[in-house]
């Protein structure tokens, strides 16, 4: 990425502005959900006219904390201080009406509905009671010229590219006359190119008086663009500062804390014979192209294999294709040489291929059950009885007291609901109802997305001891480091195709990063070249 | 010291209370039966009498049985709105058996079955109603919504059609036919209890067992509370909702079958709007019409406090008008507490958990 160097703040320089200072401040802000303290005690400053990154990693409470700012959630304990009033936000439209805009990182807008119908979504400008159009597609088109991109008010925003639709975003938060505007990891799914402009048009938007809240996980955008920092850590608050005092070390050891060397740890290794041989595997896409494109690989026994990538570059899909979730892939999978034809999630799991999927909520557990009913769900044939027609309670209870022991799920009660617990224990039940199918295979991924940082290192010692008992486990992170560290072998995947391979030994980050972002360059290429 | 212990002796005793007051609302459906019984026996003398006792339950026996079928429905996270319907076409199907026989017309004969080959004939037609609501849901993904509101109305159209409209009357067969006893099923008893009570016993039991011991039941449990987790767990998601409908359809053409022999007639426009108060009779039970939360026990209790409730307040000369309107608040009222209860629990989580912080 080319580095914007006009955007380089400088601290000092804008101490002595008289427009500077805070302009919202949340104090002692407490948040506690079931099975976790989001936030605790958090105190937050957030700067006039200023860039105001947010950092911390999965779980540390930057969301929660700008959905209480948003009005989106209310906290438990704690104020909210805007313009040195006290205020209560009881709806997001409470928080709009005081100037506070937000851009969720899924964007919330509606893909059926026209640019300008997005942008004046529950604030349509009126005439005699109808929507006047006219006056919105002008207003729409003007906001769009400023943030320099002239997209036809009228396009269905399903139709254009994730970085436009960003850019709508902004433009409906504008039109809303927002002061203040928390944008939630808004370069995550955006080019080089794209982030350029996301970059001037926050640099322009500074210059016009708002004040930008920036979350994001790319530590080195922020470096570039923000003026203040604030890290924070299992729901505390743990440093601020101004960006021009700290650097990138500074930052991931706030972030990271002391346990950084006790996190990630995978020892010696000794991998068999080939477990799962994929040949081919394509995933069509739905207006042509493919989401998974004839990926190949080996995986052995006792091997942990990586899969690294950015959102989108199809890791998910290449998983759930080989779990059997995707009735459209093609390409030939053999199992311990053995070809595994069905694809059914079923079949394939009864073959010993079992998924833990990425989306604990939507696709891992069900909230309405128990702790013990969600983790047998996907072995419940194993505890019938003689007659294979009743479920035992017996063999149910030996089962889950048995997971519970081995991977140290702290539940007190495993008739209680999965929903009681945190996050780090739901993960350690859904990887349990994996274990209990008994597979050979294990597809993990991002097995620790949003949970704590000890529950974290769990869950790696608990992937490590099932390679070192000959499962072969296939791992999907998009934490550079995770995957580094855990990997016997690491594949990326850009576009829905493997753009490299490195062992262990080779594997660096700057590699990865290399890889991933040359094939990104490269497809960006390809495409502007198709259009 | 003394203070924090005293300050720890009030908590504990506040969650106390809350774990009482949980268990009164875990309870509730039970609670307002006793509730209902207690005040119609006390207004009324004769209410507790055996033969009105009776009378009472094979009330609730019909309800019970479309309830059941709705239960395992709504527990998938669907809804059945044909089984009123269904309950008219077996009745129609049950009694064009008896009075008029299969016409076999190539050998210019009239078969009459034995009257259990008639209940095993409408059985088997509220399954293959059924399967097709699970197909139109699972393989033509019509909104279960509605695929039974087509099923509503074309089971009903075809319950006129079977007879032009007109009732099957008199079913009581004929000797020479050897078809008679049908009449039996609704008016027999063992032990001085009716067929219908019995045999609603024995589908609530199996029921009860389905639900709670067997693999398909823990899959309609996941399917309602979360589809893609049972799916990615290898549950067969289509089967198994196909099943529902199926199980459903079965409840209601036995519905259907004991209300034609209570009468010893078959009407085409039996069980009209009775797919609403099984419903009813769910939700009273505590069963969640998102899916995934409720059980068979639950689904029993509703469909006694809304038979009890409707006939009570026959028995006591409400008009029907102000029936319906009792009737919907207590409904709307069910699903109140029953929100307020959830909430609840959420809250004394939390608490709970901001107690073991502070220890």
């Amino acid at each position: 990425m080319t580095e914007p160097s006009v955007f380089r703040s400088d601290a000092a320089q804008f101490e002595s502005n008289p427009n500077s200072g805070v302009i919202m401040r949340a104090e002692n802000i407490t948040k506690v959900f079931p099975g976790t303290i989001a936030l605790d005690q958090v105190t937050y400053n957030v700067y006039r006219s200023r860039v105001n990154a947010l950092v911390g990693e999965n779980g540390a409470g930057k969301s929660t904390l700008m959905k209480i700012l948003a009005g989106v959630e209310q906290c438990a304990e704690g104020r909210v201080i805007l313009e040195e009033e006290e205020i209560t936000f009881r709806s997001p439209l409470d928080a709009m009406r005081h100037g506070i805009g937000i851009i969720y990182q899924e964007l919330d807008l509606c893909p059926n509905m026209s640019v300008v119908d997005n942008i004046f979504l529950a604030r349509e400008i009126l005439r005699n009671g109808q929507i006047n159009k006219k006056l919105q597609k002008q207003r729409a088109r003007e906001l769009l010229v400023r943030l320099e991109h002239d997209i036809d008010p009228d396009t269905p925003v399903g139709d254009l590219r994730v970085g436009e639709q960003q850019i709508v975003a902004v433009a409906k938060a504008l039109a809303q006359d927002a002061n203040i505007l928390i944008m939630d990891e808004p370069s995550s799914t955006l080019s080089a190119n794209e982030v350029d402009v996301l970059f001037r048009v926050i640099g322009e938007l500074k210059s016009q008086g708002i004040s930008i809240i920036y979350i994001s996980h790319r530590l080195d955008e922020i470096l570039i663009i923000g003026d203040y920092i604030t890290v924070l850590r299992d729901g505390l608050n743990v440093a601020e500062e101004a960006v021009a005092h700290v650097d990138l070390r500074w930052i991931v050891e706030k972030m990271i804390g002391r346990k950084q060397s006790t996190l990630f740890t995978r020892r010696e290794y000794r991998t068999g014979q080939v477990l799962l041989r994929v040949e081919n595997l394509c995933l069509p896409r739905l207006h042509g192209g493919y989401q998974v494109d004839h990926v190949s690989f080996e995986l052995h026994e006792g091997e942990i294999l990586g899969v690294y990538g950015l959102t989108g570059a199809g890791r998910s899909d290449l998983l759930e294709c080989l779990a059997g979730a995707r009735p459209l892939a093609t390409g030939k999978i053999l199992l311990a040489g053995k070809e595994v034809r069905e694809n059914q999630v079923l079949r394939r799991i009864q073959a010993g291929i079992v998924l833990v999927p990425e989306d604990r909520q939507q696709d891992g557990l069900v909230p309405t059950l128990s702790v013990s009913h969600n983790m047998i769900l996907a072995s419940l044939r194993k505890y019938l009885d003689r007659l294979g027609l009743f479920l035992t309670r017996r063999m149910e209870k030996q089962a889950t007291d048995s997971m519970i022991q081995d991977l140290s799920i702290r539940v007190a009660d495993p008739q209680a609901l999965i929903t009681s617990l945190s996050g780090g224990n739901q993960q350690k039940v859904i990887i349990a109802k994996g274990l209990l199918t008994a597979p050979k295979v294990l597809l993990l991924d991002e097995p620790t997305r949003g949970i704590d940082v000890g529950a974290k290192s769990e869950i790696f010692e608990i992937m490590e001891r099932l390679a070192s008992e000959g499962y072969g486990i296939l791992f999907v992170s998009s934490e550079l480091k995770e995957v580094l560290a855990m990997s016997d072998r690491i594949l990326v995947m850009s576009k829905g195709a493997i753009s490299g391979e490195f062992p262990r030994a080779e594997a660096t980050e700057q590699k990865l990063v290399d890889v991933t972002a040359t094939a990104v360059d490269k497809s960006m290429f390809d495409d502007r070249r198709s259009q | 010291m003394k203070e924090g212990r005293v300050e720890a002796g009030k908590r504990s005793h506040r969650v106390n209370r809350a774990d009482v007051l949980q268990f009164i609302m875990k309870g509730r459906a039970f609670l307002a039966l006793i509730v209902v019984f207690a005040v119609f026996a006390l207004v009324s003398p004769g209410f507790l009498s055996v033969a009105n006792l009776i009378i009472i339950s094979k009330h609730v026996a019909i309800i019970a049985f479309l309830a059941i079928g709705m239960t395992f429905v709504i527990l998938s996270g669907g809804i059945d709105l044909s089984v009123g319907s269904i309950v008219g076409l077996s009745a129609m199907i049950a009694g064009g058996l008896i009075n008029e026989g299969i016409r076999l017309s190539r050998f210019g004969i009239i078969v009459y079955p034995r009257i259990w080959m008639v209940i095993v004939i409408t059985l088997f037609a509220g399954v293959a109603m059924g399967a097709v609501n699970g197909v139109a849901i699972t393989r033509l993904k019509v909104y279960p919504f509605i695929a039974t509101l087509g099923m509503l109305y074309v089971a009903r159209g075809l319950a006129g059609l079977r007879n032009n409209g007109y009732t099957f009357s008199n079913l009581v067969g004929k000797p020479e036919f050897n078809n008679t006893g049908f009449e039996k099923l609704g008016a027999d008893s063992i032990l001085g209890i009716p067929y219908s009570i019995w045999i609603m016993a024995a589908f609530a039991l199996v029921a009860f067992f389905v639900t709670t011991r067997l693999p398909f039941g823990r899959h309609v449990y996941a399917l309602g509370g979360n589809r893609r987790a049972g799916e990615l767990s290898g549950v067969r998601t289509k089967v198994t909702e196909t099943t529902v409908y199926v199980i459903s359809g079965l409840c209601s053409a036995m519905a259907g079958l004991i209300i034609a022999s209570q009468l010893v007639a078959a009407h085409p426009a039996t069980g009209v709007t009775f797919e609403l108060t099984a419903i009813a009779a769910v939700v009273l039970g505590g069963t969640s019409l998102m899916g995934g939360r409720g059980s068979v026990g639950g689904t029993i209790i509703g469909a006694f406090v809304i038979g009890v409730l409707v006939d009570g307040l026959v028995v006591l000369g409400f008009s029907s008008f102000l029936q319906n309107v009792i009737k919907g608040v207590v409904i709307v009222a069910a699903v109140v507490i029953d929100q307020a209860q959830i909430r609840m629990q959420e809250r004394i989580a939390l608490q709970r958990q901001q107690l073991k912080m502070q220890t």
